[in-house]
Order: C-alpha cells, then sequence, then structure tokens
C-alpha cells in the first residue's frame, strides 16, 4: 500500500459554551491512501461534518481547532499552511461536495458560470477553453445535454442534476482528493444510486481519493472500501468495508447494523440502541458509548478505551474487544 | 458651470449608448428590458419624457437673448429657455389656466389663452416652472443615489459578512445616525456647506444612508450561510470574490427597489427642505412652498401647488412602478419562463 495521502492524527474541535470550551470531536484519527474510498459513518450531531470541514480548514467561528491536532495532506501540513496556500488546495486538490444541492448553487448565475469559476479560479485558461471544459465535466458528470445545460438557472434543473453540477464543480481541477458530506440524503432512492454510481466511477477512473460522511450504510456498501464510525465525537471503530459490515466488533458498530430492517426480519420488531447521543460537553466518563452499551462492564464507567488491533486492518476502541482480545 | 452640464449631457448620452449595447449584447438583460418594457410602457415613457426633458435643460451656451434683456444677455441659457423664452412670454402678474385676462384686474394678458396652467406672482409660465423642476428633481435623486449606494453597500455588506469588529463600527454608526433626527441633521449640514445642489445632495446622502446600510447588513449576514457560499469558500474562492460574484448578485434586487424608494424619498425630501427655505432653486418643492400663501386667497390660486404637485406624482409613481417591476425580473427565482 502506498503511502496515505491525508492523515488527521488527534484531531481535537472546540465549540465554547456556558462552561468553557468543549472538545466536540476529540482525538479523532484517520487516514486515507491515494484511489481509496473512506466512509465516515455516525449519527447526527457526532461530529463528522465538522471533521470534514477541518480538514478544509473551514471550521466556522467560533469553533476551532485545538492544538494536539495535525491534518497532513500529501506530505504538507495543512494546519499551518498559509491561508492563500490553503485556498489554492480548496477546490484544486480538494473539492468538497454538500449534503444540499438545492441550495448548494448560487440561484442568480448559471450553472455553468459557477462551474467555470472553479476553473479559472485555479488555473489560467482563455475564456474559450475554460468553457469547452465545463462541457466536457458536464459530458463527465452525466448531465445530458451539457452544451444546453451550461445556461441554465439552478431553478431549471432536478435535484439529482444539480448534485451532478456540485460534482462536476469539484472535480473540476482533478482534485486528488474528494470530500462528500452527505452526498445523497438529500436525493430520492433511485437518484442516490446514480449518484453514488457516478462518484466510485470518477474516483476509479481518476483515481481520486474519496472521504464520503454518511450515516447510511447503503451508501457504505455500494462505494466504501474502507470505514470509520464515528460517536460522540470519537472514532469508535475502522475497518475494512467486509470486515466492518461482516465483523464488526464494537457494540455501537453492531447495535448500528442490527437497526438496518432486512428482508428476513420481517414482522419482527425493528432493534434499536437504547437512550440517544449524549450532548457535546455532557459526554460521560469512561467509554463514552457505556450509557447505552447493551454489554458495559465496570472498567466502561471509569476508564477511557484504547485502541484494540483485531486485524491488521481492523481496530476497535472497546474494553471488551480488548479483553477479548488478551491472550 | 454651464459646460460642466453640457460634459455630464455627454458622457451621460455615451454611457446610455454604452449601456444599450451591452443590454443587447446579453441574453438575460436584453429580455429582462423586453419584459420590462411590456410590463411598464406607461411608466417607462413618462420617465423617459422627463429624462429627455432634463436632458433639454442641461445643455445651454451663452448668448442668442433678445436685444434688450441685459441679464439674459450674459447667462447660459437652455435649450427649454430657448424654446420657451421665458424673458418674453411671461405676463404682470397671475392669470389663470387659458385665460385671456389677468386674475387680478381683468387688463387683457399679452398672451391670451397661452399660458396652459396659468402665471405666477411674477407672470412667469407655470408650465415653464415645472419644466424647470425636471432637472432639479432628477439631479437630486439620482446625484444622492450616487452618493448613497455605494457607501451603504461598502458599510453594510462589509458589516454583515465580517462581522465582529467591522460590523460593531458600522452599527455603531448606524445607530448615532438614526437617533439624531435626519431633518435636523440635514437643515444642520446644508449650514456648514452651504447651498447648492451638490451640497443639498451630500447632505442628503449622509443622513440617506442607513436605511439601505441596514438592509444589505441584514441580507448578507442571511447570506453568509447560504449553502453556496460555503461550496464557493470550499472551493476556495477568496472573501473579495465571494462578495462581488455571490452576495451582491444576490441583494441586486433589494437594491433596485431600494433605490426607488430613496429616488422618490429624495425627491420628496427636497420639497420639504424648500418649505423649509433651504431647498434647491428652481425645484418643485419652492413652488409647493411659494403655493402656501396662495392658497389662502379668494378666489383660490391653485395652479402652481397643482402643476407642482402633478409633475411630483407622475415621476415619483413612475418610477416606483419601475422599480417593483425590475425587482420582479431582476430576480429569477420570481420570473416567469419565458413562453
Amino acid at each position: 500500500m502506498s503511502a496515505p495521502l491525508l492523515v488527521v492524527d488527534q484531531l481535537a474541535i472546540s465549540f465554547p459554551a456556558e462552561a468553557g470550551r468543549v472538545r466536540v470531536v476529540d482525538r479523532v484519527g484517520l487516514s486515507i491512501a491515494p484511489g481509496e474510498t473512506l466512509a465516515l459513518v455516525g449519527e447526527s450531531g457526532c461530529g463528522k461534518s465538522i471533521t470534514a470541514l477541518a480538514i478544509m480548514r473551514l471550521v466556522p467561528r467560533p469553533g476551532r481547532i485545538e492544538t494536539p491536532s495535525r491534518i497532513s495532506f500529501d506530505g504538507r501540513d495543512l494546519l499551518s499552511l498559509p491561508v492563500t496556500e490553503m485556498r489554492s488546495l480548496r477546490g484544486g486538490k480538494i473539492g468538497m461536495i454538500f449534503q444540499e444541492p438545492m441550495t448548494s448553487l448560487n440561484p442568480v448565475t448559471t450553472v455553468g458560470s459557477q462551474v467555470l469559476e472553479a476553473i479559472v479560479l485555479h488555473t489560467k485558461v482563455s475564456a474559450g477553453e475554460a468553457r469547452r471544459r465545463v462541457i466536457e465535466l458536464f459530458e463527465m458528470v452525466g448531465i445530458p445535454d451539457p452544451a444546453m445545460r451550461v445556461g441554465a438557472y439552478p431553478h431549471q434543473l432536478s435535484g439529482g442534476l444539480k448534485q451532478r453540477v456540485m460534482i462536476a464543480m469539484a472535480m473540476a481541477m482533478r482534485p486528488r482528493l474528494l470530500i462528500c458530506d452527505e452526498p445523497t440524503t438529500a436525493l430520492d432512492a433511485t437518484i442516490r444510486a446514480q449518484i453514488l454510481e457516478l462518484i466510485r466511477n470518477l474516483a476509479a477512473t481518476t483515481g481520486t481519493a474519496v472521504l464520503i460522511i454518511t450515516h447510511d450504510f447503503g451508501v457504505v456498501n455500494a462505494v466504501a472500501d474502507r470505514v470509520a464510525v464515528m460517536y460522540a465525537g470519537q472514532i469508535v471503530e475502522e475497518g475494512t468495508r467486509e470486515e466492518l459490515l461482516g465483523r464488526p466488533r464494537h457494540p455501537y458498530t453492531q447495535g448500528l447494523l442490527r437497526s438496518i430492517p432486512r428482508p428476513e426480519a420481517r414482522g419482527r420488531r425493528l432493534e434499536e440502541i437504547k437512550g440517544a447521543v449524549p450532548r457535546p460537553g455532557q459526554w460521560p466518563a469512561g467509554c463514552r458509548f457505556h450509557t447505552r452499551c447493551p454489554v458495559a462492564f465496570t472498567g466502561c464507567y471509569t476508564e477511557e478505551p484504547v485502541c484494540t488491533r483485531v486485524s491488521p486492518t481492523q481496530a476497535a476502541w472497546c474494553h471488551l474487544v480488548a479483553e477479548e482480545a488478551r491472550p | 458651470m454651464h459646460w460642466v452640464s453640457n460634459g455630464v449631457v455627454i458622457l451621460l448620452i455615451a454611457g446610455s449608448i454604452w449601456v444599450a449595447r451591452s443590454v443587447a449584447r446579453s441574453r438575460f438583460w436584453r429580455e429582462s428590458a423586453i419584459e420590462l418594457w411590456r410590463r411598464r410602457r406607461l411608466a417607462l415613457v413618462v420617465v423617459g419624457v422627463f429624462v429627455f426633458i432634463a436632458l433639454l435643460d442641461s445643455i445651454s451656451w451663452i448668448g442668442g437673448a433678445r436685444d434688450g434683456d441685459n441679464v439674459a444677455a450674459f447667462q447660459p441659457r437652455t435649450l427649454i429657455d430657448r424654446m420657451v423664452q421665458p424673458e418674453a412670454f411671461k405676463e404682470a402678474s397671475y392669470s389663470a389656466p387659458l385665460a385671456s385676462v389677468a386674475f387680478y384686474g381683468g387688463q387683457p394678458l399679452r398672451f391670451p389663452g397661452a399660458h396652459l396652467l396659468g402665471t405666477d406672482i411674477l407672470g412667469r409660465d407655470v408650465v415653464y416652472r415645472a419644466l424647470k423642476g425636471v432637472r432639479v428633481a432628477l439631479l437630486i435623486g439620482a446625484f444622492t443615489s450616487l452618493i448613497v449606494i455605494p457607501i451603504a453597500l461598502l458599510f453594510g455588506v462589509t458589516a454583515g459578512y465580517f462581522g465582529r469588529r467591522i460590523d460593531d463600527g458600522v452599527f455603531f454608526l448606524m445607530t448615532v445616525l438614526a437617533s439624531v433626527p435626519s431633518l435636523l441633521l440635514l437643515i444642520a449640514l446644508i449650514m456648514v456647506l452651504g447651498k447648492g445642489t451638490l451640497q443639498v445632495c451630500i447632505a442628503l446622502g449622509v443622513t440617506g444612508w442607513v436605511h439601505l446600510c441596514r438592509i444589505a447588513r441584514g441580507e448578507t449576514l442571511k447570506l453568509r450561510e447560504a449553502d453556496y457560499v460555503a461550496a464557493a469558500r470550499a472551493l476556495g474562492v477568496s472573501d473579495t470574490r465571494i462578495i462581488l460574484r455571490h452576495i451582491l448578485p444576490n441583494i441586486a434586487h433589494l437594491v433596485i427597489i431600494t433605490f426607488a424608494l430613496l429616488f422618490t424619498g429624495l425627491v420628496l425630501a427636497e420639497t420639504i427642505l424648500s418649505y423649509l427655505g433651504i431647498g434647491l432653486d428652481g425645484s418643485w418643492g419652492q413652488m409647493i412652498d411659494q403655493a402656501r400663501n396662495e392658497l389662502s386667497r379668494t378666489p383660490i390660486i391653485w395652479w402652481n401647488l397643482a402643476a407642482a404637485s402633478v409633475f411630483l406624482f407622475a415621476l415619483v409613481l413612475a418610477v416606483n412602478t419601475i422599480a417593483d417591476a425590475m425587482r420582479d425580473i431582476a430576480d429569477p427565482r420570481t420570473r416567469r419562463e419565458g413562453q
């Protein structure tokens, strides 16, 4: 395996609260190899979107990335990069697409000129050349009749087409890394499959690494090579798609997978994880999942779990897994 | 000064030819212009006529006065002056619209039946005076808007976009200005700056930017959080470019509607200033001010007030309806799909 393209290490992001700053993301580590697709999975509010924004260094104020954090991309330390260089990296080497294609395009300019902006911002090309590239991109992301659509306004396009435009924008400069923040949540089921297919094909043909953020295991199954599961601002388990979906070790991952409706369980009550995600700043002591964990035991209430490798590629942060792995 | 206004007229004509050509070149603007014409034909014609009159009243040169008219011979006279010949086309005093005898005394007039809206106390033709007021009104509205809009947008958008210190500063300034009665401030400013078109425009501009600034700030505050601004940031777009490409175009329709309200508000504000005796010479406000006493006469002398009011009303109404249509058209979200 080649050297990782993106390494996130000890990432901590804090926001001010009544009693000092609260870390909504803590000790998050990720790594993505070139051409690899990593899915970051978790419930709403677990900190997965803010992690993606942190990689772009776009954590909204008053949020702050705390000191031990390290994010390196292609060997460069992103957190100490000058603002202008960081800006040229965004949209240049790192592309990002968002959850809401409906509102992620400027309503008063044509979609063509918005994709054009992505191109002229990062390269010096003539207007005609840039326009040709836009049409090429539209073709690449499967927009029918691209020459005509460049002059369309966002409200004239469907949600699926808008998401394709967003992908064209993000892919305009052939980025090394594409971050997709819940790219299909706002789309209906058939369009969802098409968009995922598109993302997978683009990643395969261009060799782009993809970080896809989702709460949907259908998406994970469709596109991911590797999966990281987040809970309450921390990674609780990571591994390849086969490992995580086939042999999940962390009780949280197991619970998530059990709560997916499946045909053979028809007629039975759908399982759920009891309780709700604790609020940021009110994390329980010890393992943050112990309040909802069906198999929690003494150590879980007081001590934070450490990383336990269960295979060369799979690891879980769980006392029980550590206990079982002990020889 | 007359060569300045001549130059401005040439610049204006050249500018509007350039604007017209660029409008014709872009499909969006061409269609918008056609749509505007379809919806507001009458109002556009009215404003067009007013603009035409103002232009005629701005081109002037010295000479060509009648013999024996010493004052007029050394003053630049505009095209309107030359068409009407106000030095000659006058009576001794009041005369009713289309009358053939004087209002007081009943002597026959020099131009019986020729004064469409009668004459004022000095025997000057009221139609001529109202026409002269067109230029003053347009000048006040347009020139002050030119001062107000850049200030308001600069302050409002930067305050809304960057927030924090800049926002605090701008908001403080706005609050201070808003807490002083604007009429008081206006009078004080004109006292300091002196009377004159430029001075009055600056005074109106200094007091008038708060409203648009507040709107621009609020809207920017909202747009700053828009998903497409976040998307633009993720594309590596700089703050300046985000403001120019994503924020300003999205508040353009608000600027247009505020511009129209501002324009008409300014024309009306000048009327108030004239009423207080610090307005501009030859404005409709002055006519209305002078008509104050005439209203208490018996029989009543109404044509001065009526002429100024009707002209004022026509301009204000036409500009407002055009702005209303422009807002609908400029905003692609409310725009009807063609065909």
